[in-house]
């Protein structure tokens, strides 16, 4: 990614290389007030009250930007966001110039998260395209003086039907930008869709192959030095002192600082030692003599915070859905059946640790360069983190080396901007994969106490999904109601199309001090395990094949119940299978979208399982890149497999055990068992994401497999594959 | 303090740094060739691996005093025109996802192909297992060395 100053008018006219006219459009917006709803303005007939923000810029040559306010973090958006416009426009991508936005105010939010680009943007974005496809053809036919329905756009050109003539769009910018922008213009047809839907080559593979792409690992500033952190493992520490002169005596150390992280209500106290290269810092920081006061925090370890959690499960908790008469049902059932669902904390840990450039300018200005899913929450963290205006703070967005909702974050930014306060030199402080591994924030673990109950005839009579967890909002924000029940953290669990005629679902917090945030696929990715092996022994229970038990319960037509009856076409459910072999299925809907995976195992003769084959369908609706879409969910297969089957994140005397990828281990190439993805895009009138929804299904599916071929329930996670029998 | 003289990519370069320091951080904080990225910094994630004379090394773990006099390349180095069979190959299959560890992907499997031109899943399974991959390309990684091994012929 090339870094690009901040993007307003005067500067970005100048980095395009403009001179004279050019077909600008953009949104406004009034000041450092986000609107979410921003007009589509003509640069050239805006006027300059307000500040306007450039989506397509057309220069007098052809040459065609488009900005992409999403981050790429390897989910597709440099492609998919772009995508949107040129398709209405009438170029194809590799004609274009990409450039990624900075936070700036008009351009909305610009955090990718969520699963949510592609869905927000995807009427906006393109009738950005189109308004600007028609102000063409508008100047093409007053240029020609003939009807404008006499012309039409294709491939950067308009061209005049009876007669061939053709004008390039860089003939037509000068007359287009003195036109109104259409305030409803007519976009494209999906059967005329050259881009949408289509599997075109990404844009930023080239650049991933040859070691082009800039991460924000690579960001270069003249004067820059580099900086290590030291912090305290145990969270919620307090230094009392330090003693920096070793340090300061190694080749290339240059200075030794205090600095601040601050991940909403937590601040984390550090030392930085400053060198000129990294290794220098690395190696000061060795030589530091610190001393902490762990304020009893080193008494925490899982164990007993897991016993608690377990204790915890006997509370009724705060009612988060209740239908019918759970505990009457549950009474008076003559079949129940009860189990409690186990899960770890888990790290994040994309493949580019945590790292910033920060340079501290005079009068408190600051340049950024990060990787982040965000740029809009860098600039506020920083600005709010050390008492200056959001305005000042400018923000570039590198290439992301993996986010997985940990790069929604900003507390590491604010970490590097408090150095370069201290230092007033461009900084870029970088964390090992240790601090990576240990200093979180992590996915929070989930408890979830099931019950449930069956006819004689094997029908669910009552439900419940009881989860047992601290909270991610929990962790940060110093407001947190916990006399209100936490949605994040029963994501889901009241949401699934099964028809439970009596169900009630609860919540019982638990406080903890260890930092939280969201990962890929947030609570659902451990909610999952639990409501859907449980669904499982409901249907072992019943005597029902388990694919089958599901749709039972879906007497109504809903996308889940059509992604069932897909995923059992598509993995030929029922078919032979080798000696050995068995077959487990699970679904999953919640708020980023919905998959269904049935994944196939095999017992060894030593008794270790082997994920063989995973089978998915992801529900969408409309698709933008459909190689891509499957490129996603094959990922997100591999992750779910790290998460359900490695290490987890245990405390022992307050700290991670886990340091490093020895121990806290990833999927690795010759674990990785094959992936076939159905996507299915009918053109429903909901998009659905793509980035998350492959995930939650992984860890229920292998454990009701592994049932199928053992016959050993799992009810805990991280299970080893090489010891479930 | 000693100058090394390092061969990087056919080209000669003077780095005056502590003989400890790793390869790596002589490639990107003083070189500033920053294609070749750190992972993990203990030879567990393969991100950082470059070739030493045409075999894989991890240069996160690799003292840079130990590669004075040696042919370092790196993914920079591999083709002039992003020709290689490698990168042809994957481009082909759209392999990288975030991309990050895709440098270290590629240097060990044109590593790979040189001592084996037509390797075998389990020849591929056993060459990457140490190249880490958090967004979960592997799939995409194996049929690309395929079709990499194809474009050589």
């Amino acid at each position: 990614m090339q870094p690009t100053s901040q993007l307003d008018r005067r500067n970005f006219i100048r980095l395009s290389g403009l001179t004279g006219a050019a077909l600008v459009l953009g949104f406004r917006s009034s000041g450092a007030e986000q609107t979410a709803d921003a007009a589509l303005y003509n640069l050239e007939t805006a006027g300059s009250t307000f500040e306007v923000t450039p989506f397509v810029i057309i220069d007098k040559m052809g040459l065609i930007t488009i900005m992409s306010n999403k981050p790429e973090m390897g989910q597709g958006t440099y492609q998919s966001i772009p995508a949107l416009i040129a398709e209405e426009l009438e170029v194809s991508l590799d004609k274009v110039i990409i450039k990624q936005t900075s936070g700036e105010a008009a351009y909305g939010s610009q955090t990718a998260g969520g699963s949510s680009s592609v869905r927000g943007s995807y009427n906006q974005l393109r009738k950005t395209g189109a308004s600007a496809r028609e102000m063409l053809v508008t100047a093409a036919s007053q240029q020609w003086n003939v009807p404008v329905t006499e012309c039409y756009a294709e491939n950067a050109s308009v061209i005049h039907k009876p007669t061939g003539k053709k004008f390039g769009y860089g003939e037509l910018v000068e007359t287009a930008s003195k036109l109104e922008v259409p305030k409803n213009p007519t976009l494209k047809k999906p059967e005329d869709f050259k881009i949408l839907g289509k599997s075109i080559q990404r844009p930023d593979i080239p650049l991933k192959v040859s070691g082009k792409a800039m991460f924000g690992m690579d960001a270069q500033v003249p004067g820059m030095v580099y900086a290590s952190v030291e912090r305290c493992p145990v969270f919620g520490s307090k230094l009392i002192s330090y003693d920096d002169s070793a340090a300061l005596k190694i080749k290339g150390v240059l200075k030794v600082v205090k600095s601040e992280r601050v991940y909403g209500k937590n601040k984390y106290e550090g030392i930085a030692v400053v060198a000129e290269n990294y290794w220098a810092a690395l190696q000061g920081r060795k030589a530091l003599k610190v001393q902490w006061d762990y304020q009893g925090f080193d008494k925490f370890n899982s164990k007993e915070y897991e016993q608690s959690l377990r204790d915890m499960a006997k509370q009724d908790g705060l009612v988060a859905h209740n239908v019918g008469d759970f505990d009457k049902t549950f009474a008076d059932s003559g079949i129940k059946l009860e189990a409690l669902y186990e899960t770890p904390i888990v790290s994040h840990s994309p493949m580019e640790p945590m790292n910033c450039t920060v340079n501290w300018m005079e009068g408190n200005k600051v340049e950024v360069w990060v990787s982040t899913q965000g740029p809009n929450i860098i600039k506020k963290e920083i600005a709010n983190s050390q008492g200056i205006s959001q305005d000042d703070v400018k923000v570039n967005v590198m290439f992301n080396g993996g986010g997985f909702g940990r790069r929604l974050y900003g507390d590491f930014a604010t970490e590097a901007a408090s150095i370069a306060r201290a230092i007033g030199k461009p900084v870029k402080m970088i964390w090992t994969r240790e601090d990576d591994t240990q200093a979180g924030p992590f996915r929070p673990m989930t408890y979830s106490a099931m019950k449930g109950s069956l006819s004689a005839d094997g029908k669910v009579t009552a439900f419940q999904h009881k989860v047992i967890s601290p909270s991610i909002n929990g962790t940060s924000n110093a407001k947190y109601d916990k006399t209100k029940v936490d949605g994040t953290m029963v994501e889901g669990i009241s949401d699934q199309k099964y028809e439970f005629p009596n169900m009630k679902n609860a919540y019982v917090y638990s406080e903890t001090h260890i930092p939280l945030a969201a990962w890929r696929s947030v609570t659902s990715s451990t909610l999952a395990f639990a409501h859907e092996c449980f669904i499982d022994e409901l249907a072992v229970k019943a005597k029902k094949d388990p694919l089958a038990f599901r749709l039972e319960l879906m007497s109504k037509e809903s996308d889940a119940k059509k992604v069932l009856t897909k995923i059992k076409e598509f993995s030929k459910w029922g078919s032979p299978l080798p000696k050995g072999w068995a077959r487990g299925v699970a679904q999953y809907e919640f708020f980023a979208g919905l998959a269904a995976h049935v994944v196939e195992v095999s017992k060894k003769a030593d008794g270790s399982i082997k994920i063989e084959k995973v089978y998915c369908v992801i529900d969408l609706g409309t698709v933008v890149n459909p190689d891509n879409v499957k490129a996603q969910v094959e990922g997100a297969v591999a992750m779910g497999i790290t998460a359900a089957t490695k290490d987890g994140i245990v405390f022992e005397k307050g700290q991670s055990l886990q340091t490093n990828f020895q121990n806290n281990r990833m999927l690795r190439m010759n674990e990785m068992p094959k992936v076939e993805v159905m996507i299915l895009a009918d053109g429903g009138a909901k998009i659905k994401g793509v980035g998350e929804p492959g995930l939650p299904p992984v860890a229920p599916a292998i454990a009701n497999a592994i049932f199928a071929a053992t016959g050993k329930r799992i009810r805990r996670m991280p299970f080893d594959l090489n010891k479930i029998v | 303090m000693p100058v090394f003289n390092l061969t990087i990519n056919g080209k000669a370069h003077s780095v005056d740094v502590d003989a400890s320091m790793p390869l790596l951080w002589a490639i990107r904080d003083v070189v500033g060739l920053t294609g070749t990225k750190f992972g993990c910094g203990i030879a567990q994630c393969g991100a950082c691996t470059v070739h030493l004379d045409g075999s894989p090394i991890r240069s996160c773990s690799f003292p840079v005093v130990a590669a004075v006099g040696k042919k370092i390349t790196t993914i920079e180095g591999i083709s002039e025109k992003m020709d290689h069979a490698v990168q042809k190959a994957w481009i082909e299959l759209q392999v990288p996802q975030c991309g990050y560890c895709q440098s270290g992907q590629i240097m060990t499997a044109v590593a790979l192909l040189k001592t084996k031109p037509h390797p075998t899943d389990a020849d591929i399974d056993a060459a990457m297992a140490g190249n880490i991959c958090r967004c979960g390309t592997y799939q995409r990684v194996k049929k690309a060395i395929h079709r990499a091994s194809e474009l050589m012929k």
